[in-house]
C-alpha cells in the first residue's frame, strides 16, 4: 500500500499545509511518497524530502504546471496513479480544483476535507456546516482524498528522503492562465497563524479594520474576516473564515464584532481557545466562546492593544 | 449559446441540522428546504447571460426525488426556460450525479455548465470538476467573475490568497463562489408564469448509469460539544486570564 500526497506550494515555497497533510497519509499507514508538480520547484521538493514520514519526493518540474491548472495538474496525477492505493491532497483551493477532476477520470467516488482517518478505508469528515460529523467508509480499490489541514498537526522534520525527478509534461488546450492578483499581506497565513483575530459587520468599515493591526501585530496573529464584512466590501474576500472561505484551527481565535452564525462557525469552531468581543450579549458567537466580553469594540480594541 | 444549470434542494441554509438519535444520517424530516445557495448564484449567472444577449437558453436540471421540482420552479420562476427532472430516490454521491449530468451534456451539447461549487449539505466542492473530467471538457471553479467573449470564458477565480483568472475554451464548465453576483427574487407573476413552462422528467435508470453506491455512511454524530465559557468584566481580566488561565499568550 502506498500513499501519494500532492504537495501545496506558492511562490517555489512548500506550504505547511503539506506537512500536516504527510501526518494524515501516515495515519493511513503504508509508504508515503510527495508528488511535487510546478515549475522551478526544486527548494520546494528538497523541503518535502525533509517532512518526517515521506519515503520519496517525485518532482514534475515543467512550465505546463506553472499554475498548477487543474486540467495539467488532474493528467499528470491519473498517469501516476496507478502505484497507490491513496491519494491525498490538502482541502486548499488548489486541492479542491484538482482531485475531483482525477478522481472522476479514474472513475473513483471522492471523499473530502477529512478531519481523521479511523483506518485505511474509514474516514471522519464534517457535513452540514459542521454541525455533524459523518464516518465514512470508502469501497473504492483506490481512494481520492482531501484532507483538512487544520484538524491534523504537521510531521516533524527528518534527514531528507530520496527526491526523483519526472520528465512528465502535460499540455492541453481547454485552458490558459491570464493573471493572477495577490493579497499583499506581511503577517502569516490565516490557515497557518497560532492566534487568528477576525472581525465582522461591527468594525462598520475597512478603516477600522486598522484597529485590529496593532493587537495583530503584538500577537503574531493573522486578521480574518466574517462573509458580513467581506460583503460590505471592508476586506478582501480570502480574509473570509467560514464553510464557504477558510477553515482555520489556531491556538487562539479573537472574534470582534461577529454575530457567529453557523457559516462562520463552521470555519473556526475548532480553535483551541475562543475569544469574542460583542456589545449584543445574546450573540450566538458567545455559545462557543471560552471567554466573553460584553462590550463596545471601538472602546475595547484600543484598550486591547495597550494592554498586551 | 445553450446554458445548463444543474441545482440542488437542500436544507435551508438558516436551520441548523440535527443528528438522528441513533446516528443513522442527519434527520430532514419536517425541515425546511431550499435551492442550494450557491446554485441560486448559478442560475442568476446564466439568467444575465441571457439577458446580455450571450446566452440563448437557460436549462435547470435537478436530480432526486419528485420533491425537487419545486426547486425546479423556483428556478424556472427566475427566469430559465425549461427544467429537467432527473427523477431518483438513490442516495447519490457527487461521481453519480457528475455522471447523470454528463449524459443530458451529451443530449443537450451546451456550452456553458454553471454550478455551485459546493453543496452546503454535503460540502463536497466536488461535482462541478467531476462533469468536466467526464465531458473532458475545461473548468473554472469558484468563479467571482465571468466573461464570455470569442469562444472562451475568462473566469476570475477565488484562490486562497487572492484572485487569479483564467481563459477557458468553450464548451466550458464553471463552478460558482458566493461573490459572482447578488441573485434576484422571483416575482409573482413570474412564478405564475413559472407553472406553464416546460419541466420533463427522465428516469434516472434509463440514461444507464450505475448507481451503487461506493462509500458507505457508517454513522453520524453530533460534534463535540464546546465547555461553555465565562463572561468577563475588563480587558484586563481578559487579558489576565488569557495569560495565566488559558495560557495562549505570553
Amino acid at each position: 500500500m502506498s500513499v501519494l500526497v500532492i504537495a501545496e506550494h506558492e511562490h517555489g515555497q512548500l506550504k505547511p499545509e503539506t506537512a500536516k497533510v504527510v501526518n494524515a497519509a501516515v495515519a493511513i499507514g503504508g509508504d508515503v511518497e510527495v508528488l511535487v508538480a510546478g515549475h522551478n520547484v526544486a527548494d520546494v521538493a528538497n523541503s518535502a524530502a525533509l517532512i518526517a514520514g515521506v519515503n520519496k519526493v517525485r518532482v514534475a518540474d515543467s512550465a505546463a504546471f506553472e499554475h498548477q491548472l487543474a486540467e495539467n495538474t488532474a493528467d499528470l496525477i491519473v498517469e501516476l496513479a496507478s502505484s497507490y492505493s491513496h491519494i491525498l491532497a490538502s482541502a486548499s483551493t488548489t486541492g479542491k480544483n484538482t482531485l475531483p477532476r482525477v478522481s472522476a477520470l479514474l472513475d473513483k467516488s471522492q471523499v473530502s476535507e477529512i478531519v481523521g482517518v479511523v483506518d485505511a478505508d474509514t474516514f471522519k469528515r464534517p457535513i452540514y456546516a459542521g454541525n455533524a460529523i459523518a464516518t465514512v467508509k470508502s469501497n473504492e480499490s483506490q481512494k481520492v482524498i482531501t484532507v483538512r489541514a487544520s484538524a491534523f498537526d504537521a510531521q516533524v522534520e527528518q534527514g531528507a528522503c530520496e527526491v526523483e525527478n519526472l520528465s512528465l509534461s502535460m499540455d492541453n488546450a481547454l485552458s490558459a492562465f491570464v493573471s493572477v492578483e495577490q493579497t499583499e499581506s506581511e503577517r502569516p497565513e490565516l490557515n497557518a497563524a497560532p492566534v487568528v483575530i477576525s472581525g465582522g459587520r461591527g468594525m462598520q468599515n475597512g478603516e477600522n479594520f486598522a484597529l485590529l493591526n496593532g493587537i495583530a501585530d503584538k500577537l503574531g496573529a493573522a486578521i480574518g474576516a466574517s462573509r458580513a464584512a467581506v460583503d460590505a466590501g471592508f476586506v478582501p474576500n480570502d480574509m473570509q473564515v467560514g464553510q464557504t472561505g477558510k477553515i482555520v484551527a489556531p491556538d487562539l481565535y479573537i472574534a470582534v464584532g461577529i454575530s457567529g452564525a453557523i457559516q462562520h462557525l463552521a470555519g473556526m469552531k475548532d480553535s483551541k481557545v475562543i475569544v469574542a468581543i460583542n456589545k449584543d450579549p445574546d450573540a450566538p458567537i458567545f455559545q462557543v466562546a471560552d471567554y466573553g466580553l460584553v462590550a463596545d469594540l471601538f472602546d475595547v480594541l484600543p484598550e486591547l492593544e495597550a494592554a498586551l | 449559446m445553450k446554458v445548463l444549470v444543474p441545482i440542488k434542494r437542500v436544507i435551508d441554509y438558516n436551520v441548523k441540522a440535527r443528528v438522528k438519535p441513533d446516528n443513522s444520517d442527519v434527520d430532514l424530516t419536517n425541515v425546511k428546504m431550499a435551492m442550494n445557495p450557491f446554485c441560486e448564484i448559478a442560475v442568476e449567472e446564466a439568467i444575465r447571460l441571457k439577458e446580455a444577449g450571450t446566452a440563448s437558453e437557460v436549462i435547470a436540471v435537478s436530480i432526486g426525488d419528485k420533491a425537487c421540482q419545486e426547486q425546479l420552479r423556483t428556478a424556472l420562476a427566475l427566469g430559465a426556460d425549461r427544467a429537467i427532472h432527473i427523477e431518483t430516490d438513490a442516495k447519490l454521491e457527487s461521481l453519480h450525479v457528475a455522471k447523470l449530468l454528463a449524459k443530458l451534456v451529451e443530449q443537450e451539447q451546451p456550452e456553458l455548465v454553471i454550478l455551485g461549487k459546493q453543496s452546503i449539505d454535503s460540502d463536497n466542492n466536488q461535482t462541478g470538476q467531476m462533469l468536466a473530467a467526464l465531458t473532458k471538457r475545461s473548468q473554472g471553479t469558484f468563479a467571482s467573475k465571468v466573461v464570455i467573449e470569442a469562444g472562451k470564458a475568462q473566469v476570475t477565480r477565488e484562490v486562497d490568497g487572492g484572485l487569479q483568472t483564467v481563459s477557458l475554451t468553450l464548451p466550458a464548465i464553471v463552478t460558482t463562489d458566493l461573490r459572482l453576483n447578488e441573485p434576484r427574487y422571483a416575482s409573482l407573476p413570474n412564478i405564475m408564469k413559472a407553472k406553464r413552462k416546460p419541466l420533463d422528467v427522465i428516469a434516472a435508470d434509463s440514461l444507464g448509469v450505475d448507481l451503487a453506491p461506493r462509500i458507505e455512511l457508517v454513522k453520524v454524530e453530533e460534534p463535540a460539544k464546546r465547555e461553555a465559557g465565562v463572561i468577563v468584566e475588563s480587558v484586563e481580566e481578559l487579558v489576565t486570564k488569557l495569560k495565566t488561565e488559558a495560557k495562549v499568550i505570553s
